[in-house]
């Protein structure tokens, strides 16, 4: 447990020192790199919830990415225009948009949450993936906002006292951002909630017979979920400046699978290491072939065979619950 | 005398062709260890699933504490105290010993939802789990993962999860399966002193066990009573011996 918490400690930092590191070597380019990390990282942050704690393999997440970027998108897009929404107008501050992004995310994810939940297994994983390419084929075939082209964000939205068209400024909101929702997953996972969920994940029969409905629980771990991951759209709908509905896409919520797996299921920072490791061979085997998928194929093949607890479960052993 | 504390009444159960519950009527009343036996097959493991809320009877009565339970699923009669153990233990593996129990006792509490808190600087939680794994002997092998614990070690995991769960009967499907001599009679003590607590419903095959604790016992044989009463009945009834106790009793 205190190697975890080193080696969580080493992690956050080094997320922390690397745009720092590029902005002294005159190498920007390296700053969006690590935004991009932490953006993926708290997505999969959010899906580690469902999937790593609750057991819940959902491979439709990239539907909440999305619904998180459109939010930013639709918003922005509302008040660079200034045509009310509903008869409220748009807005380019982040706090209101993750707002937003969250509470949609919310509302969509408690029905989806509601009806997959009574599935499991094989069932609920193409049950996350129908829903989820509903959701895509919805924002393909909505005119309103650019459907298939997708929807650019001309100005990158705002947060109150940072000039957030500064790569450096962003990169720390998205990274306050990721360290809140640690945090709060933190204290989740050693919750009564946070126990009730793992329990149910080893065994739902037990959690049932000691007067836990587990169907509640999951349901409540589903919805949080979606709202970290929407709210990390909603940011990676900033970074970008563009939003489309390749965000939905089922490679993504791949994916965010692939992240959580290659750093460590079920395990606090194990999104945080596989995020920073994807992004890394994205941009290093990236630059060498295009077929670069093709290589980290072989690695998650490596870490399924050799190393099922991922990154953080090869440096610090097997995770121990008290 | 008092009402029982569970009361069955023309319990029936049908998979297909099969009666595996055929008008079974039984009590459980407070004090009392009442055991249940049979050869293999004969329909005890899914009796207890019909009492626990896991199978739902095609017909007849369940009332538990004077309150009919047949509409309440699983969890809702685990609320009510209807403690249980499994035949196959069944256990949070990775979860320590202790936050094993200490589950039961969130359970019992019924406060699930709280976000924040760590569970393992809750005393609310952590002593009255202690306390129960003490009682069952198991208080040394508090931090270990249950699926280190061994096969006894689990069994008596189960029980203090049971109380813990404050339990106010219990329906024991087979606790003695797969035990030492020595784990048994640790295991008869605990259910000897228990009874007085919250009455047991005791599914066993170890007549060793049976005949030492059991207040009544009931035979169950292709999902029918054929005999019920005290031990000495049951045990010199010649039906009985015939369909169950065979030549060796």
């Amino acid at each position: 447990m205190r190697r975890e918490g080193l080696l969580n400690l080493v992690l956050a930092l080094l997320l922390l020192a690397l745009p720092f590191a590029a902005q002294m070597l005159g190498e920007p380019f390296y700053v969006t790199l690590a935004t991009r990390m932490a953006i993926l990282a708290l997505a999969a942050v959010g899906l580690n919830l469902a999937l790593g704690f609750g057991g819940l393999v959902s491979f439709g997440h990239a539907a909440f990415f999305g619904i998180g970027g459109y939010a930013a998108g639709i918003l922005a897009s509302h008040a660079f225009n200034a045509e009310p929404l509903l008869g409220l107008p748009g807005t380019d501050q982040m706090p209101v948009i993750w707002l937003v992004a969250a509470l949609v995310c919310a509302l969509v994810a408690l029905p989806i949450g509601a009806i997959s939940l009574r599935t499991s297994g094989v069932y609920f994983i193409m049950i996350t993936l129908a829903f989820a390419q509903m959701v895509y084929y919805f924002a393909v075939s909505w005119p309103a906002y650019g459907g298939e082209d997708g929807l650019s964000i001309t100005v990158r939205n705002g947060f109150p006292g940072l000039n957030t068209a500064n790569p450096l400024s962003f990169f720390l909101v998205c990274y306050a951002v990721l360290m809140a929702a640690l945090v709060l997953m933190w204290r989740i996972r050693d919750s009564r909630f946070g126990a009730a969920l793992q329990a149910a994940r080893q065994n739902d029969t037990r959690v049932a017979a000691i007067g836990i409905r587990p169907y509640h629980i999951r349901l409540a771990a589903f919805v949080i979920s979606a709202v970290v991951t929407g709210i990390a759209g909603a940011l990676f709908a900033d970074l970008n400046r563009f939003v489309s509905p390749s965000m939905m896409s089922w490679q993504m919520s791949g994916e965010l699978i692939v992240l959580i797996i290659l750093g460590g299921t079920g395990r606090l920072f194990g999104p945080v290491a596989g995020a920073i490791l994807y992004v890394l061979l994205e941009f290093a085997l990236g630059g060498l072939t295009e077929r670069w998928q093709f290589f980290l194929g072989f690695i998650l093949l490596g870490v399924v065979l050799f190393a099922r607890g991922g990154i953080i479960g090869v440096l610090a052993g097997k995770a121990r619950h008290g | 005398m008092a009402d029982p504390i569970l009361d069955i009444r023309d319990l029936s159960k049908s998979f297909g062709g099969l009666k595996a519950t055929d008008g079974v009527s039984l009590d459980l009343r407070a004090g009392e260890i009442h055991a249940l036996i049979g050869p293999n097959g004969a329909g005890k493991t899914t009796l207890i699933h019909q009492i626990s809320g896991g199978l739902r009877p095609d017909a007849g009565s369940i009332r538990f504490l004077g309150q009919d339970v047949l509409g309440l699923g699983v969890a809702a009669r685990a609320r009510l105290g209807l403690g249980r153990t499994f035949q196959i233990s069944s256990l949070a593996l990775e979860f320590s010993a202790l936050r094993n129990v200490m589950l039961a006792v969130q359970g019992r509490q019924g406060s699930s939802f709280r976000f924040f808190a760590n569970v393992m600087a809750d005393t609310s939680l952590t002593e009255p789990a202690m306390a129960a794994l003490d009682r069952v002997g198991l208080a040394g092998r508090a931090a270990v993962p249950a699926a280190e614990l061994s096969h006894g070690e689990r069994r008596q995991l189960e029980i203090a999860i049971a109380l813990a769960l404050g339990s106010r009967a219990l329906l024991l499907d087979e606790p003695m399966a797969g035990m030492g001599q020595e784990g048994s009679r640790a295991l008869t003590r605990l259910l000897d002193a228990l009874r007085a607590e919250a009455p047991i419903l005791l599914v066993e095959h170890d007549m060793d066990a049976v005949f030492a604790l059991a207040d009544r016992i009931s035979v169950l044989v292709y999902g029918r009573i054929v005999a019920s009463g005290a031990v000495e009945d049951i045990r010199n009834n010649p039906d009985v011996r015939q369909a169950y106790l065979g030549a060796s009793a």
